[in-house]
């Protein structure tokens, strides 16, 4: 605990954020003081992201005061923020990836400082802060957890007062987490305040001095993370108790349905990961789980397996036993295949069509939405009403546009279509990936009950508690090369946290980036 | 102080809105232009508008005009859903007339009734295969389709020239470059007595019906319109991208080609070298403008043939450049993209709050 009688560095006020149609914020106070790791809390849509724009001027408050060091500041842009002493580190990074790390730290400092100087900077503050990354690489050689370390550096560098940390473990392994802690722990040790934005408990609790609670755009309740269970704090979070999914042992093996037998395929993507030599069976009546942190070859390995990217020979990918792997999706999907992808918008679905077309995207063949060439669009309606009525998906009916879903109903919509088309195989990318905490436990839910059904599903995710509660079998993906297959009983989410840096028994040339130092 | 807000979702309302605002601004720009010329605006008005249609030959003369850009128009309108961009329809046009005339001239001495569906056929299929080189350079070396149907204009306009000046040239022609005239077997029935206009305008009816029902009802035609609003959806869900763009184009062509062979064995009458009436271009401005859609591109159509009917009568009658038209043209285009803007933002007066 540090100081709270500390300075207080940064003090909110009645923030209210509007947008059109929309209250993002609505009278928020929050403030936090030097030294101190605040956690602001709360589920995908509560409003963190809009809040921590305006404090980094991004956009600004539609009414309320910032109080910045115990002054009313207007902060108009992120130049001004910075100049002020306000570093924020992105969800999503901004680095240019054909440039260097030192030209890319250059770019986000104001003055224009030499490289080598700046280089050997980077290089001071990367060993000071346990933060190690070569200055000379170029972006799109490092890995992610590199990447933000990159990110830091460069707030860093303007020796920020506040820092602000924007969902920043969604991309890291269990491993890289413990080290960035450390960082950010150091700093606030320093005297730098950080505001820690996420909604895992266990990590706020882990880390964070104090929260604030955001439920729907306001503030749900302040707390001490340490005093507090998950379950008092999922209850501010959601305003309920958090809901768990029933899941018994799968019983006994199935029939094969999908068996990639050496899978090896170039990534077409410059900056993919290469699929090598990958094996792996998934039988009807078991899920099957893939770990590993996003860049590793999932994209590459589910568009494999989807046939959005067909492969040279026929074997490798085998499907409800038919060699596919020159056959395209659709194909496929008569096979018995269904597949939810991770991008919802554009690639799930077409963000302009209403429900019903988004409905004939998939289900054309399988629930007989086309006759004689023609769109048979009463059926279309009725396929997708059905859908939204047993998968419970907020939204105005079969004829509302795909885009006008929030990311969850969207989400449930895509993965009912999918199962209502009875599938043998079912292969889902972060099924619950940015969807609340309710429509998560439902949709795990869903996946639990086509298997006991008889289907075979394979789910691909960066959220190891949620494989660890749905799975029967886990693999890891790192550097495009599969794991061994462990059932779940026999493995825990440390050993697999370390798998997933590369380093599994027999790997071959084991240890990753990421975890030389912290191993 | 005026800004534009964004909308949070695209307003359907100002989707069709924005051609009839981009129609009025054309018009009061032309009143302007008029004003500047000092010619008196409200009697150029009544030759762009009124005058072209103050009788039953008028009327006909403004649907035989809109027949080619309707026929143009709801071919690209296919494959611009699917972002297919075709800008070539003028050569596509001209191949088509090439096709009929070739069928016409080679079968001189017949008149069985054959020859019209001949005509048709071959219209269409020179216009396709016109289409199908852009095509087939795009599927298979990624070559951009813009570019090589645009460059494939100017060939097809040194084609039929060397055609009219060379091979087809009319013995008894005094050394005109045109063809002979077609024998009555190859020229389209007109539909009303003492007017031009012929059986070409049932076929761009029947083109539009054509192309509602395939963009709107069929299968493929959705899988078009998946490809154009979202090319990783149509890879998701397995649609071929190559069979899109090759639909896309070959339509096009085809229904280019029709127009071409419309025009040499209706109003022409024969192939001359004077084919470059600018249709194929027009027809993009016409599919915008229709906003891809059929009943808009017929409606559209009947503007832009006024403006071309108006020009001409504006030019005769009161002294304007030739170009007059084009002016027309650019004006609707220009003022068109910039009432798209309404589609997804607001205008709001004031400042910003803060």
């Amino acid at each position: 605990m540090t100081e709270a009688s500390a300075a207080v560095r940064l003090r909110l006020q009645g923030i209210r954020k509007v947008y059109p149609g929309v209250v993002a914020n609505d009278d928020i106070d929050l403030s936090v003081s030097a030294g101190e790791i605040h956690a602001v809390l709360g589920e995908n849509g509560a409003g963190k992201s809009t809040l921590m724009k305006m404090i980094y001027g991004v956009s600004r408050p539609s009414a309320g005061e910032i109080h910045w060091e115990g002054r009313r500041v207007d902060i108009a842009s992120p130049a001004q923020a910075r100049a002020l002493g306000i570093g924020m580190v992105f969800q999503h990074f901004s680095l240019f990836e054909t440039l260097t790390v030192t030209e890319n730290v250059a770019l986000a400092l104001p003055d224009k400082p030499a490289l080598d100087e700046l280089a050997s900077r980077i290089e001071a503050v990367s060993a000071r802060y346990g933060l190690p990354v070569d200055p000379r690489r170029h972006v799109h050689a490092l890995s992610v957890g590199e990447r933000q370390r990159v990110e830091i550096i460069r707030c860093l560098l303007q020796d920020p007062k506040l820092l602000i940390m924007d969902e920043p473990t969604s991309v890291l392994t269990p491993p890289a987490v413990r080290k960035l802690f450390d960082t950010l722990r150091q700093l606030a040790a320093e005297g730098c305040s950080i505001l820690y934005i996420s909604h895992k408990l266990d990590e706020i609790q882990a880390l964070c001095h104090t929260a604030t609670v955001l439920r729907g755009g306001r503030v749900s309740g302040h707390c001490r993370p340490a005093e507090e269970t998950p379950q008092s704090m999922a209850r501010l979070m959601i305003g309920g108790e958090l809901p768990v999914c029933e899941h018994s042992p799968a019983d006994g093996r199935g029939e094969l349905r999908l068996r990639l037998a050496g899978l090896s395929h170039a990534s077409a993507d410059p900056f993919g990961t290469d699929l090598r030599d990958i094996h792996l069976d998934v039988h009807a009546g078991e899920i099957v789980g893939i770990a590993g942190v996003s860049g590793n070859g999932q994209q590459e390995l589910l568009q494999a397996i989807s046939g959005e990217e067909t492969i040279a020979e026929k074997f490798p990918v085998q499907i409800c036993g038919v060699e596919a792997g020159r056959l395209n999706a659709a194909r496929r999907r008569r096979l018995g295949l269904c597949f939810v992808p991770e991008e919802r918008l554009g690639r799930g679905a077409v963000p302009s069509m209403s429900l019903a077309d988004n409905a004939v995207l998939t289900a054309a063949r399988n629930a007989a939405l086309v006759r004689g060439g023609f769109l048979a669009y009463t059926r279309a309606r009725r396929f997708a009403s059905e859908c939204i009525e047993r998968f419970n998906v907020r939204c105005g009916g079969p004829q509302a546009v795909a885009r006008s879903l929030s990311g969850g109903n969207l989400q449930k919509f895509i993965i009912g279509r999918e199962i209502l088309q009875t599938p043998r195989l079912l292969v889902c990318a972060q099924p619950t990936w940015g969807v609340d905490v309710g429509a998560a436990a439902f949709i795990r839910q869903a996946i639990i009950d086509l298997r006991n059904r008889g289907c075979a599903v394979l789910v691909i995710s960066e959220e190891l508690d949620e494989l660890f509660e749905i799975c029967d079998r886990i693999a890891v993906l790192a550097k495009g090369r599969l794991s061994p297959v462990r059932p779940i009983g026999e493995t825990s989410i440390e050993d697999i946290g370390v798998w997933m840096s590369g380093m599994w028994p027999g790997a071959e040339g084991s240890g990753g980036e990421d975890d030389r130092a912290a191993a | 102080m005026l800004r534009l807000e964004p909308r949070t979702e695209a307003s359907r309302l100002m989707q069709w809105c924005s051609p009839l605002l981009a129609a009025t601004l054309t018009l009061l720009a032309g009143l302007a232009i008029f004003w500047l010329l000092d010619k008196d605006p409200l009697e150029g008005l009544h030759y762009f508008l009124i005058s072209p249609v103050k009788d039953l030959y008028g009327v006909s003369e403004l649907l035989l005009k809109a027949t080619p850009l309707m026929l143009c128009a709801i071919g690209l309108a296919v494959g611009f859903r699917a972002n297919v961009w075709n800008i070539g329809a003028e050569g596509q046009f001209m191949l088509g007339a090439v096709g009929a005339s070739g069928v016409a001239l080679y079968f001189a001495e017949s008149d069985s009734a054959l020859i019209l569906p001949a005509m048709l056929l071959a219209g269409a299929l020179a216009g396709a295969l016109w289409a199908a080189i852009p095509a087939f350079l795009r599927t298979r070396f990624s070559a951009n389709e813009i570019l090589v149907s645009l460059m494939l204009v100017y060939v097809a306009q040194l084609f039929v020239s060397w055609l009219v000046f060379g091979p087809w040239r009319d013995p008894m022609g005094f050394g005109f470059p045109q063809t002979a005239m077609f024998h009555d077997a190859a020229l389209l029935p007109t539909l009303l007595d003492g007017t031009r206009l012929h059986l070409g305008f049932v076929f761009a009816l029947g083109a539009l019906a054509l192309g509602y029902v395939f963009m709107n009802r069929s299968y493929t035609g959705f899988k078009m319109r998946v490809a154009g609003e979202a090319a990783e959806a149509a890879r998701y869900a397995g649609f071929s991208a190559r069979r899109v763009i090759w639909i896309g184009l070959l339509s096009g062509g085809a229904a280019a080609g029709v127009a071409g062979m419309a025009e040499v064995a209706g109003p022409m009458g024969q192939l001359t070298d004077k084919l470059n009436f600018g249709y194929g271009f027009a027809a993009i401005i016409v599919a915008f403008v229709g906003r891809l859609h059929a009943f808009g591109i017929l409606l559209a159509s009947l503007l832009m043939a006024l403006l071309y009917i108006g020009g001409e009568q504006a030019q005769q009658y009161m002294n304007l450049p030739s170009s007059i038209s084009m002016v027309f043209q650019g004006l609707l285009l220009f003022f068109l993209l910039g009432s798209d803007v309404f589609i997804h933002y607001r205008l709001r007066i004031g400042r910003a709050r803060a």
